[in-house]
């Protein structure tokens, strides 16, 4: 029998840790995403793995660029204002081919914002953050269980391109409850490091290096991080669909945000309005294909972030100018409520607005999915 | 008795190694070596006496030495 | 007759790029031979710099990890927690150590992590032009003090060894000149000691080189080898600073 408990998504992540048999952890506090240091700061000794609190978030990413370059499952989490100095980091993993999982609980920004939940890095995950060509796998948790199941899967995903994977959350996400289930049923599978820099035994020595000094060579490491997104284009793109096919309107969104919108989806759905809701799962690869698709079948469109409109630019590169895509956002750390998403649908149905939909509805019934 | 060998191609002509050998046994070519440098080479094979001074003090490792 | 010198297995057939009479090959040599000599070259992990001994994983035949600037002691310590039986070390220079690395060098001090750090101080940014360094001497002249460092603008040296043994943290620090065949064996010992500590798990130690750059200081391999005797020593003195 799996092991149920009630767990933050935090907490959940480092028991998901845990299950992905990751080696090392190192971090640094910074609001809201402390529990993961507190508990991985017990859980990894615990399982014969390493945490240290590092000096800064520089060092921390760098320990987990030594600890990866050593042929070990290394991680470190942040939130928005430590992931941004993480970013130089980030950037010689990435050119390195280093496999990591990075975490970044948002929170509101620019600058130093405020610890309530954000979406606005964003960009900055899907579209590389640090300098140079290169892109982030990222994983968009929706609840705790998420949180527990994709941090084996992250670190697949890391293994398996020798690329650093980004699990983008937010606040909310992060600091509420739910029961997960501590399943342990998860594939294993062997990853062999011949690269590793784990000392030159019985082998020539192995050097880890994002220095090229000739524009040949520099120019075909760009080709082969070119071809491994576009591999993982082809093998990883992963979304959840919400009555899409009969839907008129799709809502676009992920996170806590797309939490919110499933929601909406069934309120709209009673006043008859058909409406779906496609939840990405990896921001990077981006479900264009599909987004595509349903642009083709005469759907329109309407991205919910807790953003000033970061994710919309993706959705429409990928309509391409073939149906509307509107646009509904909340920032400073503002959760936007069912009833002003609703209300923004409705608008677009030509319906007028309601104070609260309680009014018209029976109270918020629990998503089915 | 000493014996020492100069990679004269791999020399940069520092003279660290004329300048640091007991007996003056080591002096810099007029030539230039594939690098453009003026190497410096065995001038007196009589006195040298092994004591390797001028293959420690050379960055680049470009002196064997025999005694 | 019997072969007294030879190049030894820790390095690889690379010849050095570095310019001529420069410390980096030297220490780079006295690095390479110390692995061998304690038999130690196929379970160590070498972590280099940015600047001009970025080019270490060419000379070395151990593994090596490339760091950004500064970042070597917190890459190191990720490496040595992860694989504490292997040998880890860090070779980097004043601006890289002293400047952009300076709370990841203080920090693995203080933590008493167990790997060996070759400080290269030239007092100058070799690889990017001859800059200021945080190591610079009172009016030498830079690329970016052109009229000498001036304390009211550019404040003063930085000495690592005494800031550092101020800590609990390290087992061992020394300051060596390897301007003298004297110097050189001395310089050799130390770097041996450094590593002999780790291997003994005693934690953490640092060897700073005083050390020269002929090519941005204008002068031959000879007179930076005076300079440090006669100028460097007198703001950074040699010595043992910790062995504990």
């Amino acid at each position: 029998m799996a092991k149920r408990k009630l767990l933050k998504g935090n907490v959940g992540l480092c028991y998901g840790a845990i299950a992905a048999r990751c080696n090392a952890f190192f971090g640094y506090p910074i609001t809201p995403q402390n529990e993961v240091p507190e508990y991985m700061s017990e859980l990894m000794p615990a399982n014969g793995g390493v945490f240290i609190q590092a000096e800064s978030e520089l060092a921390a990413i760098n320990m987990v660029y030594g600890a990866a370059a050593a042929g070990k499952r290394a991680m470190t989490s942040s939130s928005s204002p430590g992931i941004s100095l993480k970013q130089e980091g980030i950037s010689y993993i990435a050119a390195s081919e280093l496999p990591c999982v990075i975490v970044n609980v948002q929170r509101g920004g620019p600058g130093l914002g405020n610890t309530l939940p954000g979406q606005a890095d964003y960009f900055q995950a899907v579209k590389g953050g640090g300098h140079g060509d290169y892109r982030l796998l990222t994983l968009a948790p929706w609840s705790v269980q998420d949180c527990y199941d994709f941090m084996p899967m992250a670190f697949d995903l890391a293994d398996k391109y020798r690329n650093p994977v980004m699990i983008l959350m937010d606040a909310i996400i992060g600091q509420m409850l739910e029961q997960v289930d501590l399943h342990n049923d998860f594939p294993v599978t062997d990853f062999p490091k011949p690269w590793a820099t784990n000392g030159a035994k019985s082998r020539t020595h192995n050097i880890v290096n994002s220095l090229w000094i000739d524009p040949d060579v520099m120019e075909e490491l760009n080709n082969r991080l070119k071809a491994k997104y576009e591999m993982a284009q082809r093998e990883e793109t992963r979304f959840q669909e919400f009555y899409t096919k009969d839907a008129e309107l799709v809502l676009v969104a992920y996170g806590c945000p797309a939490r919110i919108c499933r929601t909406v989806v069934d309120l709209a759905r009673e006043e008859g309005m058909r409406v779906g809701l496609l939840r990405p799962i990896t921001l990077y690869p981006f479900p264009s294909q599909q987004i595509a698709a349903l642009a083709q079948n005469g759907k329109r469109f309407m991205v919910v972030e807790m953003s000033q409109g970061q994710m919309v630019e993706d959705v429409r590169l990928a309509v391409n100018g073939m149906a509307d895509v509107a646009f509904y956002g909340r920032t400073g750390g503002i959760v936007p409520n069912p009833t002003e998403i609703l209300n923004e649908v409705r608008a677009s149905f030509g319906k007028p607005p309601v104070v609260s939909y309680y009014q018209n509805t029976a109270p918020c019934k629990e998503a089915t999915n | 008795m000493g014996v020492i060998k100069i990679d004269r191609d791999k020399c940069k002509g520092c003279e660290l190694c004329v300048h640091f050998c007991p007996k003056g046994c080591i002096a810099m070519e007029d030539g230039y070596n594939h690098k453009g440098y003026r190497p410096s080479y065995f001038a007196k094979e009589n006195e040298c006496t092994g004591c390797a001074i001028c293959a420690r003090m050379c960055p680049d490792v470009a002196i064997e030495v025999w005694r | 007759m019997e072969k007294v010198f030879e190049r030894t297995k820790g390095l690889t057939d690379t010849e050095f790029g570095y310019c001529p009479g420069c410390h980096h090959s030297v220490l780079h040599r006295m690095v390479a031979e110390t692995l061998e000599e304690l038999d130690i070259l196929d379970k160590t992990v070498g972590v280099c710099p940015v600047g001009c001994a970025v080019f270490m994983y060419e000379y070395m035949s151990c593994d090596i990890i490339e760091a950004a600037h500064g970042r070597a002691p917190a890459v190191a310590t990720g490496v040595k927690r992860v694989i504490p039986d292997r040998i880890v070390f860090s070779y980097q220079g004043d601006g890289d150590l002293a400047s952009i690395g300076t709370a990841e060098i203080v920090h693995a001090a203080a933590r008493g992590e167990n790997i060996s750090v070759i400080f290269i101080n030239n007092t100058t940014y070799g690889m990017t032009g001859g800059q200021m360094a945080p190591t610079t001497l009172i009016n030498q002249k830079t690329t970016t003090c052109p009229t000498g460092r001036n304390p009211a603008v550019n404040g003063y040296p930085i000495r690592v060894c005494e800031m550092l043994a101020t800590l609990d943290g390290p087992s061992y620090i020394e300051r060596v000149c390897p301007t003298s065949p004297a110097g050189f064996a001395k310089t050799k010992k130390a770097i041996r000691h450094a590593f002999e500590n780790q291997i003994a798990g005693k934690g953490f130690s640092l060897v700073e080189v005083l050390s020269n750059c002929p090519t941005h200081l204008r002068m031959t391999p000879i007179e930076t080898y005076r300079r440090i005797d006669e100028e460097m020593t007198k703001v950074f003195p040699p010595g043992v600073f910790l062995d504990r």
